[in-house]
């Protein structure tokens, strides 16, 4: 298990270096410079910028420069927000994303695996259907979509929850955004898990267990629930990556005052740095997720360890 | 529903919507970017030819919404032949090819699947001007690894069958296999493949139109109309929902319409 673990690390590495390098190119072959579009400014003055921000270096220079910042946690200053480093800006803005992000996949996770699960008991039945058909739909329907009709219906027209983001709203605030994130992966995690159900509960375990006389529940709970859960497990990285991308368009809407709102905002005022510094961020916390992810797949599953 | 019913039945609601964004435009009387202030946010009516109402620039939503539909449909098109020329290409040497060459060319792709794609698209609009082209191809570029796997898999075992082996015998030479011989046996699932790429195409484009990073003023996509919808939505929710709707059920049909190809495909190779 330490030496899967340790492969593990290690092979997370080159990805991240690449998903750096990448992001960084692409910001730094764009044409023209961060401080070119506002106005003319005088030679020295954009000299003394370029040297500021070391602009001026040779490119692979500029990225060894960027790559020590971000081992010591240092995502350099914001092109826009001028009194505040990138890394502040990300810091105070995290705790809003991380809440809501860790609530809808928690509601996901339980909703879907209760919804799959029945499903893969009443496989064939109007029940069955009605699951599927509901989460088909909820695949389909994006969260930019989900979370206007949301709020159309029941913040404008019937007022059951507020849409806004003021504290005044209490608990309540959380309720739609985080339904808006969690629906599209309820409904891929119940399709995931009534197919791997419905696969595990055909094997032979299975037949043994219920030929021992054990309930359906106990059937369920005891020997199938586990190995049925892999296939979901090895979705959460995906479903994490969706849902940070989903929080840009909630909090975008809602008004919150996440990553994501930064990010959209900084994308539109094309701020360079903090752009890339919450595309690195993203990406490094998706590989991290996803390797923490792999390495409890290999602590569930032995055969994985071994390959 | 039976996979062929399903076919038809997505198929034809499909068509129905490309014909109507084809003819719309051209049998109503107004125009996409005529602004017209004396009717700001009129409600869908039959009887001044605004079937959806008008936007906050009284332009006609009718006519902007199959404009949408129109580019939505083109981007997402293009995009998905752009995956499907890099996937297949891509896949298809993999599978031929094989060993450790094929082994580095996976790993390669189990890579890019951890990354977060849709954001390194928005740092490519940041970084370079919103054009049209570069959206074709950045979304191409992020949808083909699907296309990639499953093509390698499928050439790998018919790289083993005897017709292939043959044609090795007869002295053809290794691109003539590939294109003569293989690729016209990976058709049917490249067609369900792209089928299921289309509605993630559509997914990407119409995210980054909402954000505003898509496509431009006065042309328009189905994103970009729920995302002006949803800043009148409580003047005019018409506005939010018509392009929201349409924008689902076209996403709903290609997802519906690519399960019903893939178990069309699946049960003839079964039989």
């Amino acid at each position: 298990m330490l030496r899967y673990t340790l492969l593990r690390i290690l092979g997370a590495i080159p990805t991240l270096l690449l998903v750096i390098a990448l992001a960084f190119l692409m910001v730094h072959a764009a044409p023209g410079g961060p401080f070119d579009a506002e106005r003319v400014l005088p030679a020295a003055v954009e000299a003394n910028i370029a040297e500021a921000y070391n602009l001026d270096d040779p490119l692979p220079k500029q990225f060894l420069h960027y790559l020590g910042g971000l081992v010591r946690g240092d995502l350099g200053p914001s092109y826009r927000y001028r009194d505040h480093t990138v890394g502040e800006l990300i810091g105070n803005a995290l705790p809003y994303s991380l809440k809501l992000g860790a609530m809808a996949m928690a509601l996901a996770l339980l909703i879907g695996v209760a919804a799959g699960t029945v499903a893969a008991l009443r496989q064939g039945t109007a029940l069955d259907k009605v699951v599927m058909g509901f989460s088909m739909t909820g695949i389909s329907i994006p969260v930019f979509v989900i979370a206007p009709v949301l709020v159309l219906f029941f913040a404008v027209k019937w007022q059951w929850f507020p849409a806004g983001w003021s504290s005044t709203n209490g608990v309540g605030r959380y309720v739609l955004p985080v339904i808006t994130l969690a629906l599209p992966q309820i409904a891929y995690i119940a399709r995931l898990t009534r197919a791997s159900m419905i696969d595990v509960l055909g094997r032979d375990f299975i037949r043994t267990a219920r030929a021992q006389g054990l309930g359906t529940a106990t059937v369920v709970r005891v020997h199938a629930l586990k190995p049925a859960m892999l296939p979901v497990l090895s979705y959460m990285g995906p479903a994490i990556a969706a849902i940070l991308t989903g929080s840009v368009v909630v909090e975008e809407i809602f008004g919150i005052p996440g990553v994501g709102q930064f990010f959209v905002r900084g994308a539109l005022n094309r701020d360079y740095t903090l752009v890339l510094g919450i595309v690195v961020f993203y990406a490094s916390l998706i590989v991290s997720l996803n390797l923490i992810v792999d390495i409890l797949y290999g602590a569930i599953d032995p055969r994985v360890r071994y390959r | 529903m039976s996979g062929n019913r399903t076919i038809r039945v997505t198929g034809g609601i499909l068509l129905a919507v490309a014909v109507l964004a084809l003819v719309g435009p051209w049998v109503s009387p107004h125009d996409y970017a005529t602004t017209n202030l004396d009717r700001i946010l009129a409600s869908p009516s039959l009887g001044d030819l605004h079937f959806f109402g008008t936007d906050d620039l009284g332009r006609d939503l009718f006519v902007r919404t199959m404009l949408g539909i129109r580019v939505t449909l083109l981007v997402a098109i293009v995009a998905s032949l752009v995956s499907l020329v890099i996937g297949v290409a891509y896949g298809a040497i993999a599978g031929f090819v094989g060993g450790r060459i094929d082994a580095a060319m996976m790993r390669f792709v189990d890579t890019l699947y951890a990354l977060p794609f849709i954001f390194f698209v928005i740092l490519l609009m940041v970084a370079f001007e919103r054009n049209f082209f570069l959206i074709f191809v950045a979304i191409g570029a992020i949808n083909w690894l699907d296309m990639a796997r499953i093509v390698r898999g499928q050439t790998l075992s018919l790289r083993e069958q005897a017709f292939v082996e043959a044609a090795r015998l007869t002295g053809l030479s290794m691109p003539r296999i590939v294109f003569r011989h293989i690729a016209p046996n990976l058709i049917g699932i490249v067609v369900v493949y792209v089928t299921l790429t289309i509605p993630q195409a559509i997914l990407v484009e119409s995210f980054l139109s909402f954000l505003g990073l898509g496509v431009q003023e006065p042309q328009t996509s189905l994103g970009a109309l729920v995302d002006a919808g949803v800043k009148q939505m409580e003047r005019a929710s018409w506005a939010l929902l018509v392009p929201a709707t349409l924008l689902a059920l076209v996403l709903m049909c290609f997802n519906f319409l690519g399960d019903g190809l893939r178990d069309f495909f699946d049960a003839r190779h079964s039989s």
